[in-house]
């Protein structure tokens, strides 16, 4: 630690920090125009020139990268120092008088018109001030090294290689980012890749998936972090006080030994783009529900408001019921969820904005315990209820010069005529899908599904959360569309099953089992390699096969196979369906 | 009278019994041919029933378990595609068409599929007639 004086005010700061940094913490402004925290100090503007004194010598330095020294003082007020302020922010303000940044500075310094008159004057708004930031956050954090200076003197400027076009640059944003007055930018030209699943989701490479995440700490993507790309920037981990942020980390597989399973794999959303008639995907404001609900989350893109694309209040907004559920092309089955929610965002569009709603339904079904009770009082709130399928959503000719809305077509079924419905904004009730992946996890637990591809459980009405594997439940919609309340009742009758057992200690296992008559067998172990579950051995003092109880399924593989008929299957033994047969046939 | 075929069918209690049961319980109609065996697993199925079932005068045989990859007992209904074609060329040899002997995988999800098995099984079995083979217990006696 070193103690040093600034403008008389005595401040201890770790040796070699810059004086900047330590006036900063003294309560002293320097101004400057190419400083960031992050970046390496480059000196370029010179505006942070401050008078360092040691001894009875004085001489002006860059405060942003001078580093402190005991003893010495630091003078970043005198006349000198004002004077050689002035002059620089003249000659800024008269060659970039409209730079925004710029402008603010010479305020902030007092200047009001420049003395000089600038040979290289550029008037644009965003021009370049040459303070360097892009070019060093681009070579030091970033470690692309692609954006550099060329040519010398008043004809410097920033440039990519050979000023051409490179597919060098990661296109990370950071010299946008940190760019002061606008003028390097990033421009999208033929995207062709593919459309996100959430377009209103995280705009940067480390986020927090979502505000009720658990546990709820950031997350890096690793295919838009520049950190996996270059190997630099690291920025998040400078930052982090606590040293949280670790680039090592990996996704890591943990074996954990479990009696018994609750699958709750939960579903994916209908991809709405299958239906072209809709739009989704085509036209900017068509939202699938979830990212309706996004929007609608307080802590979501938009804060919580009901905005289109162009960042307008809608006045009209239109929301379809059953988009791929109910139809015998995508899924014949009701998704149970969509009427209710449809009839939230309704709620919440009403109350959050003046447009006009309308829901295009084919049945309402509110029937849980005060759904219809919503029902009537979204009626009263004045919510257009139209009866049928919205058959298609098109975009509107223009009107009165004005770029055309959304038009949704529809059958009003209630008044039997077609109508024509102009709206901002299309929200689609998406139907509750099966996990994509559902029938690698279904094999896994070998249980089966259901028609609608969903988890089957072990009797439809008698033990809805058993599945026909022992100790494997499900809940949720992975068995079926539900509700939260539903979904809750059934993973708590889950859990209920699951604590049974724990707490009984020993499990009930089916009666049918393989067993080997000792006298029959000859040894031969054609049914050791049979069994799935490994639970036949050999003895090899007595020379036969003999069955472990405890880990036998009763399949009877072995049965069938045994040439000596020494392994019966209880329950289900040779015998028994040989009358089985007689009695069918005779 | 009409022939009427019997059939025999061995279905397995977690896929094939269960998609018989959801197709009674969905009120699809499937011929009254088939009477059912239940087995744990279509692997349990032992040669020596098939070949009992047409000594006694069954005309048709089916086998049904689950698809494959889908055994609740990991790999039984591989065992049992194996063993049909083989019984299959050994029935022949005694006579028997091999077509009266079918295996079918139904899941516990395809009612409509157990109606749909049944039915076309049974007008199979129905064109081809009764099991002509002398060793046939009940058809001796009948002539």
């Amino acid at each position: 630690m070193v103690t040093i004086k600034i403008d008389d005010i005595e401040v201890q700061v770790p040796e070699d920090t810059p004086i900047l940094k330590a006036a900063e913490k003294a309560g002293i402004w320097i101004p400057t125009m190419c400083y960031n925290d992050l970046i390496e100090p480059y000196g370029v503007c010179r505006l942070c020139s401050v008078e360092v004194i040691r001894g009875k010598r004085s001489r002006v330095v860059t405060s942003c990268n001078y580093p402190v020294r005991e003893g010495i003082s630091v003078r970043t007020n005198s006349e000198k120092i004002k004077w050689i302020r002035k002059v620089i922010m003249e000659l800024m303000v008269s060659r970039w008088p409209n730079v925004k940044v710029v402008r603010e500075m010479a305020e902030k310094l007092g200047i009001e018109k420049p003395r000089f008159e600038s040979l290289e004057k550029d008037e644009a708004p965003d021009a370049c001030i040459l303070c360097g930031l892009c070019v060093n956050v681009c070579r030091d954090l970033v470690g692309a090294s692609i954006l550099g200076f060329a040519y010398r003197g008043i004809k410097r400027e920033v440039v990519l290689p050979f000023d051409e076009i490179t597919d060098k640059c990661i296109v990370c944003g950071a010299c946008a980012h940190v760019c002061p007055t606008g003028h390097v930018k990033m421009i999208v030209e033929d995207y062709k890749g593919k459309k996100p699943e959430f377009t209103l989701g995280p705009k940067t490479a480390i986020y927090v998936p979502s505000m009720q995440a658990v546990p709820r700490v950031p997350v890096i993507d690793p295919e838009s972090c520049i950190h996996f790309k270059t190997g630099g920037c690291e920025t998040c981990a400078k930052v982090c006080e606590p040293k949280a942020i670790n680039y090592e980390m990996k996704d890591e597989v943990v074996e954990i030994d479990v009696g018994q399973i609750l699958v709750a794999t939960g579903y994916d959303l209908f991809d709405a783009s299958q239906m072209a008639q809709y739009g989704y995907g085509r036209y900017d404001n068509v939202y699938s529900s979830l990212e309706f609900e996004m929007m609608l989350n307080s802590t979501g893109p938009t804060g919580g408001k009901v905005l289109t694309k162009d960042g307008k209040e809608p006045r009209a907004v239109g929301i379809i019921h059953c988009i791929g559920s109910r139809d015998t092309n995508y899924h014949p089955y009701c998704s149970r969820v969509c009427c209710m929610y449809a009839l939230k965002f309704a709620h919440l569009v009403h109350d959050r904005t003046n447009a006009a709603i309308y829901q295009f339904y084919i049945d309402m079904r509110a029937f849980g315990k005060g759904y219809e009770e919503f029902y009537s009082r979204l009626l009263d709130e004045g919510i257009n209820m139209i009866r049928g399928k919205a058959a298609e959503v098109v975009e509107a000719p223009p009107v009165n010069g004005q770029q055309g809305n959304l038009l949704i077509r529809c059958e009003d079924t209630l008044i039997g005529k077609f109508r024509e419905i102009p709206v901002d904004m299309v929200i689609l009730c998406n139907a509750i899908e099966p996990k994509r992946d559902s029938d690698i996890i279904r094999r896994l637990f070998s249980i089966s599904k259901s028609p609608d591809g969903f988890f089957l459980e072990r009797h439809p009405k008698l033990d809805p959360t058993a599945t026909t594997t022992d100790g494997v439940y499900i809940a949720g919609c992975a068995q079926g569309p539900k509700d939260i309340p539903d979904t809750v009742a059934q993973a708590s009758s889950a859990a209920a099953r699951i604590l049974t057992l724990i707490s009984r200690g020993e499990v009930e296992i089916d009666p049918v089992r393989a067993m080997v008559m000792d006298e029959y067998c000859s040894g031969c172990r054609i049914c050791n390699n049979l069994c799935p579950y490994g639970a036949i051995e050999f003895l090899e003092d007595k020379k036969i096969s003999h069955v472990n109880e405890a880990l036998c399924k009763g399949c009877g593989t072995c049965v069938a196979a045994c040439p000596s008929s020494a392994m019966t299957g209880q329950g289900f033994t040779d015998a028994q369906i040989l009358s089985e047969l007689e009695g069918l046939l005779i | 009278m009409a022939f009427e075929p019997k059939i025999i069918g061995f279905l397995c209690n977690w896929c094939s019994y269960s998609g018989a049961d959801l197709a009674g319980v969905s009120r699809i109609k499937s011929a009254p041919n088939v009477r059912v065996i239940r087995t744990m697993c279509s692997g349990r199925v032992d040669p020596t029933f098939i070949l009992k079932a047409f000594q006694l005068g069954a005309d048709g045989v089916v086998v049904m378990g689950c698809h494959p990859g889908d055994c609740h007992y990991q790999e039984g209904n591989y065992k049992t595609m194996r063993r049909i074609p083989f019984l299959k060329k050994l029935i022949k040899d005694f006579g028997i068409e091999p077509e009266r002997l079918r295996l079918e995988w139904v899941s516990a999800s395809e009612g409509d599929r157990y109606a749909t098995v049944v039915n076309e099984f049974t007008e199979e079995i129905r064109k081809l007639g009764p099991i002509k083979h002398p060793s046939c217990k009940v058809k001796l006696e009948q002539i």
